[in-house]
């Protein structure tokens, strides 16, 4: 990460602060850094029991019988538990965590399968034994009786006639009506905006291609760790690593059937998530092996079983068509986007559909997507989940539109761009956004002006747009007599939130951002707060952290008033001060108010809980230089700039870090992240070594250049980054490859194998 | 659960018994970066007994003479090849791959002749060594042998190892003059990876002609594969590109790749030209200089 002050970055908010914007060092800092910090797995306690799941070998079979007796005979094993040591299911019970409906049938099923496996890496049973080791070697005496059926793999491949169905209970919805039909289509969707044909017709020129994605997974480098103990007294405790401790015990409440409150989630330190860790997988588990021995169990995957046993972002079928007259104004777009959602119905496609046109003011648009239930794990959130794959269509046609009109690629995009009052084509009409300047920023940066030297050397620009979510918070803050405050919320950290939610609070309370101590508690200690996920931490837990600061603001004023014997009304707070306003004799610091607080009437806490709307779009742009090797067809990566509209940088450091790092997982999925699967449905890459993220050597420097469209739904204008940085990547490599090469690639991952075959297609 | 046994023995003979006793069951530990992540990933369930290579005197031997050549101990990590200034020098083919295989870390463990038993189609270490015509010293209960390397390996993980025998060391002949080496591997990141092909060749010069050259491959069979047709097609011809070509187009030939998530058999074989080609472009470059 950089830490010296950017150049380039282009600050469009006009107001100053005194924190907000500045580069602290992260209150968890010390921690991390000297090995401190305690990670799920890192939890310990007495007769600590472990655990191990038994996963499906089939991507499809039927469960015909389950014997665990010799696993039980094994000396060190305690207990055994299967998908029958779940609560019975009544079907058709919807349960709905803020961010979206699943059938509980569904929910239980993907936890311990009961009828069928449907993924390779399924849980299947779990042990609990004395040591990691017995519980393995338990693990595979369990004998399972399968009868194998055919898998269905891809999105057209479910939505075929006569394909093998994955439930066989599933009804399609078609247009928001369920019908009759049995098939591995559950649901499709269509946004329509003014006459498709009509703006086709209006069109000189119309380009329409498709393309198809792979699965890939989020990659954070902790594998999931989880324990519970379900204790004698009623009560379930669970130590996890998740982005959402609420949605933990919510999830968990319903999978096993007991009241919230029976349950306490205390979030460890994550090491990654990016939206893999919101969905529950081991702690039901751990808490039914807990209830059968009594004892704390703690399960951790190893990393095949993350790849196989939780929730990538899914592999699609995207076809657009785009029609533009010669002036460059695009007249009609039209998407097709079927989405693997995985063993169970819902994919991203309903993102996809929200994003893939969004970056432009389209009048006439169709969007139809398609939710494909398939033999594959089920998908879970991955940073503006949905997104890329639309984004790497769109963009693609997009580029060559303009390559056919013989436009700029961002004139083009400039043209036609979204802009404050432009209607989306799935309703929501634009508040302020950064669309524009964002494109204007790529436009102005030196690097889209440098001369590209040297043979097979190419440039690629794309935008891509994210909406970013708001949803609950809580926060309280309580006073010291020294002049700091402990500051409590309840977002689990993974990318620097707690000195972003902390410099909120210290700059209402005019302190500095290392007078807070932010510390994030478990289920039991702090209000209701939503996932760590949608990019909403920074601006709704920071939102939570700027009430809660104003609530104890003022109380403080009170408190002043108090002690001058005045009347509230005349005490004002400014730059760290308390003061009169009527008389300039009477005036206190914060810190020397903090220190009378226990004499003058006893502590002060603050509190705010919020929900808000208005978490403000974030567009994200890149500008890439791509070097291809003729012959081996290896894309080398040498410039990357990074362009993203954030509202305010609370701490430009971090918001660096979030573009970097969606750029970083952009360029590994644009290049060379797959899940190679086996015709069986059996992945066969599932380990670091060949699943192949990219490691430093294989990255730039990523430039960054933050651009500040003031968010007017947030106090200090925030937007949230986490997203949309990793939407332009695919695309923009993709048209560099295609600038170096004349290749239109269509297909992800762009690894040096399918750049090479394509070269051999073209020539053929 | 599964116990294994560790013994650490110091010499040679202690160790050839200890082998010839177990059989299939123990294995030596050279650097363990294969060994132990066999055994942590349960496809080495049969073994029960591991036998430190790395106390034995022959096994830790670096010596190199201009006229007798190299012999290097089955159990010298990679970072003691390059660092040794005498052989960089002389065998600057060897230093592509020991200067290669994994990173830092692993190079600092990792061993030639852990490279060469663990007989993995990949391994990089192979068609280097292979075009520098080296040879495996092996000792086992009814005394010594010595095979070319390019023999030693028989199947995916299988040599000729017998019950009871061991790799000692590598032996290199002495660098004839003008003559130079390449060992090139492909793979899709910059570090970190398993190569999709990889080649090795030497060549030696006589003003301007070949004299003689070798030709290795990596990961497209199920052993790294020795080229002799394309060492033998150069012998006479000029050291140009021309040339070249036909004997990457040999290699290219000599191929027999199958299609898994590495790559397809198309590509393999495709990879197997380019990189005869530029190996030998920078090995008679090298050998011009040398
Ligand atoms: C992170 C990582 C990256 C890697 N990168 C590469 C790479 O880029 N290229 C590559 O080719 N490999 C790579 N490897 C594999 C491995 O590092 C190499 O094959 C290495 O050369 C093995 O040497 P070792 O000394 O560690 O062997 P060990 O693991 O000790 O032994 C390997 C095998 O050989 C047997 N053996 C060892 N010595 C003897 C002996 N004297 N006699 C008989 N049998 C013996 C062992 O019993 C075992 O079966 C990598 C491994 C890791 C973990």
């Amino acid at each position: 990460m950089t830490t010296t002050a950017y150049e380039p970055n282009m600050v469009l908010v006009n107001e100053t602060f005194d924190v907000v914007g500045t580069r602290p060092i992260r209150h968890d800092g010390a921690d991390k850094v000297t090995g401190r910090a305690l990670y799920g797995a890192d939890f310990d306690t007495a007769g600590l029991l472990h655990g191990k799941i038994l996963r499906s070998p089939h991507a499809h079979a039927r469960i015909k019988s389950i014997d665990t007796s010799k696993a039980e005979a094994l000396p060190g094993v305690l207990a055994i538990v299967t998908a029958k040591d779940l609560p019975t299911t009544k079907a058709g019970v919807i349960v709905d965590f803020g961010e979206g409906n699943m059938e509980l049938k569904y929910l239980r099923d993907n936890i311990l399968a009961s009828d069928k496996a449907l993924y390779k890496g399924h849980a299947i049973a779990a042990v609990a034994a004395s040591s990691p080791h017995v519980a393995e070697e338990a693990a595979a005496l369990i004998d399972v009786q399968y009868e194998v059926l055919e898998p269905v793999l891809t999105a057209p491949e479910g939505m075929k006639e006569g394909a093998p169905l994955v439930h066989e209970d599933l009804k399609t919805e078609e247009l928001g009506e369920k019908t009759d039909k049995s098939s591995n289509l559950a649901s499709h969707f269509r946004h329509t905006k003014g006459d498709l044909d009509q703006g086709f017709q209006e069109a000189d020129i119309v380009v329409e291609r498709e393309f198809n994605t792979v699965t890939v997974h989020q990659g954070y480098i902790e594998p999931h760790p989880a324990t519970a103990l379900w204790n004698q007294d009623g009560r379930l405790h669970i130590w996890c690593s998740t982005q959402g401790a609420f949605v933990v015990r919510d999830s968990c409440a319903q999978i096993l059937d007991i009241p919230v409150s029976q349950i306490r989630v205390v979030p460890m330190e994550i090491g990654g998530g990016f939206g893999g860790k919101i969905n529950v997988y081991l702690e039901p588990v751990a808490a039914l092996l807990s209830k059968k021995t009594g004892h704390a169990v703690k399960i951790v995957m190893s990393r095949a079983d993350c790849f196989e046993g939780t929730g990538p972002t899914p592999g699609s079928y995207v076809k657009v068509k785009i029609g533009a007259k010669n002036d460059g104004t695009i007249t009609a777009a039209h998407a097709y986007l079927a989405y693997e959602a995985g063993a169970y119905p819902g994919s991203p496609v309903g993102a996809g559909g929200m994003c893939v046109f969004s970056a432009y003011d389209i009048d006439n648009v169709v969007i139809d997507g398609y939710d494909v239930v398939v033999n594959k794990p089920k998908t879970a959130a991955y940073r503006a989940p949905g997104a890329p794959n639309a984004a790497f269509a769109t963009e693609q046609v997009v580029d060559e539109l303009a390559n056919k009109l013989g436009m700029d690629p961002i004139d083009l995009r400039l043209k036609n761009a979204a802009k404050e009052g432009t209607r989306r084509a799935d309703g929501p009409v634009f508040p302020r956004i950064g669309c524009v300047e964002v494109l204007e920023a790529m436009k102005s940066h030196p690097h889209y002006s440098a001369p590209l030297e040297g043979p097979n050397r190419g440039r690629g620009v794309s935008i891509g747009f994210w909406f970013n979510i708001g949803l609950a918070s809580s926060c309280s803050i309580s006073v010291n007599d020294d002049g700091t405050i402990n500051l409590v919320e309840g977002s689990t950290d993974i990318g620097g939130t707690r000195a972003s939610i902390a410099m909120q609070a210290a700059e209402v309370l005019g302190i500095a951002a290392e007078d807070v101590r932010p510390s994030v508690a478990d289920t039991d200690s702090v209000g209701y707060t939503a996932v760590t996920g949608g990019s909403r931490t920074t601006f709704a837990t920071g939102w939570a952290a700027y009430e809660a600061a104003q609530d104890v603001k003022r109380q403080m004023i009170e408190r002043a008033a108090t002690v001058w014997e005045v009347d509230a009304d005349s005490v004002e707070f400014d730059k760290g001060a308390f003061k009169s306003k009527t008389d300039p004799e009477l005036s206190m610091s914060f810190k020397d108010l903090a220190g009378r607080l226990s004499s003058t009437g006893g502590p002060i806490v603050g509190r705010a809980a919020v929900n808000p709307q208005g978490a403000g779009g974030s567009f994200a742009g890149n500008i890439v230089d791509v070097e291809v090797d003729p012959e081996t067809g290896k894309v080398e990566v040498l410039r990357f700039t990074a362009v993203q509209d954030v509202g305010k940088a609370i701490h430009p450091s971090y918001v660096e870090g979030q573009m970097q790092g969606g750029s970083a997982q952009g360029i590994g999925w644009a290049l060379n992240e797959e899940y190679y699967m086996g015709e069986q449905g059996q992945m066969t890459n599932t380990s670091l070594l060949d699943y192949r993220m990219p490691t430093s050597l294989d990255l730039p420097m990523i430039d960054t250049v933050i651009v500040e469209v003031a968010n007017p739904g947030h106090p200090f204008g925030v937007r949230g980054v986490g997203e949309a940085n990793i939407i332009p990547p695919t695309p923009a490599i993709a048209n560099a490859i295609h600038s170096a090469t004349g290749l239109r690639l269509e297909r992800l991952p762009m690894n040096p194998g399918a750049v090479t075959e394509a070269g051999w297609k073209q020539r053929k | 659960m599964h116990w294994i046994d560790y013994v650490n023995p110091h010499s040679v003979r202690e160790a050839t018994e200890l082998l010839a006793e177990h059989g299939e069951s123990a294995r030596i530990l050279a650097g363990g970066t294969d060994l132990l992540v066999l055994l942590r990933g349960g496809t080495m369930d049969n073994v029960n007994l591991v036998v430190d290579g790395k106390s034995i005197p022959e096994l830790n031997e670096v010596t190199y003479d201009p006229q007798a050549g190299l012999t290097l101990g089955a159990a010298v990590p990679c970072y003691k090849i390059y660092n040794n200034q005498a052989v960089a020098h002389a065998y600057p083919g060897l230093i592509d791959t020991a200067s290669l295989i994994g990173g830092t870390q692993i190079q600092g463990r990792a061993t030639l002749g852990g490279n060469l038993c663990n007989a993995a189609p990949s391994g990089d270490s192979i068609p280097a060594m292979i075009a520098l015509s080296g040879v495996a010293n092996i000792a086992g209960p009814s005394g010594n042998r010595s095979v070319p390397v390019e023999d030693f390996c028989t199947a995916p993980r299988q040599t000729v190892l017998k019950r009871g025998e061991m790799l000692v060391s590598l032996h290199f002949p002495p660098p004839v003059p003008n003559s130079g080496a390449r060992y090139l591997r492909f793979i899709p990141r910059n570090e970190m990876d398993i190569a999709v092909a990889g080649a090795g060749v030497s060549v030696v010069l006589d003003n301007g002609t070949i004299k003689s050259a070798r030709v290795s491959l990596a990961s497209v069979a199920p052993t790294p594969l020795f080229v002799k047709e394309a060492g033998e097609a150069l012998v006479g011809m000029p050291a140009t590109e021309e040339s070249v070509r036909i004997a990457s187009g040999l290699a290219r030939d000599a191929a027999r790749p199958i299609t898994d998530m590495r790559g397809t058999i198309e590509y393999r074989k495709h990879l197997c030209e380019v990189l005869t080609r530029r190996a030998l472009l920078t090995a008679i470059e090298r050998a011009k200089e040398a």
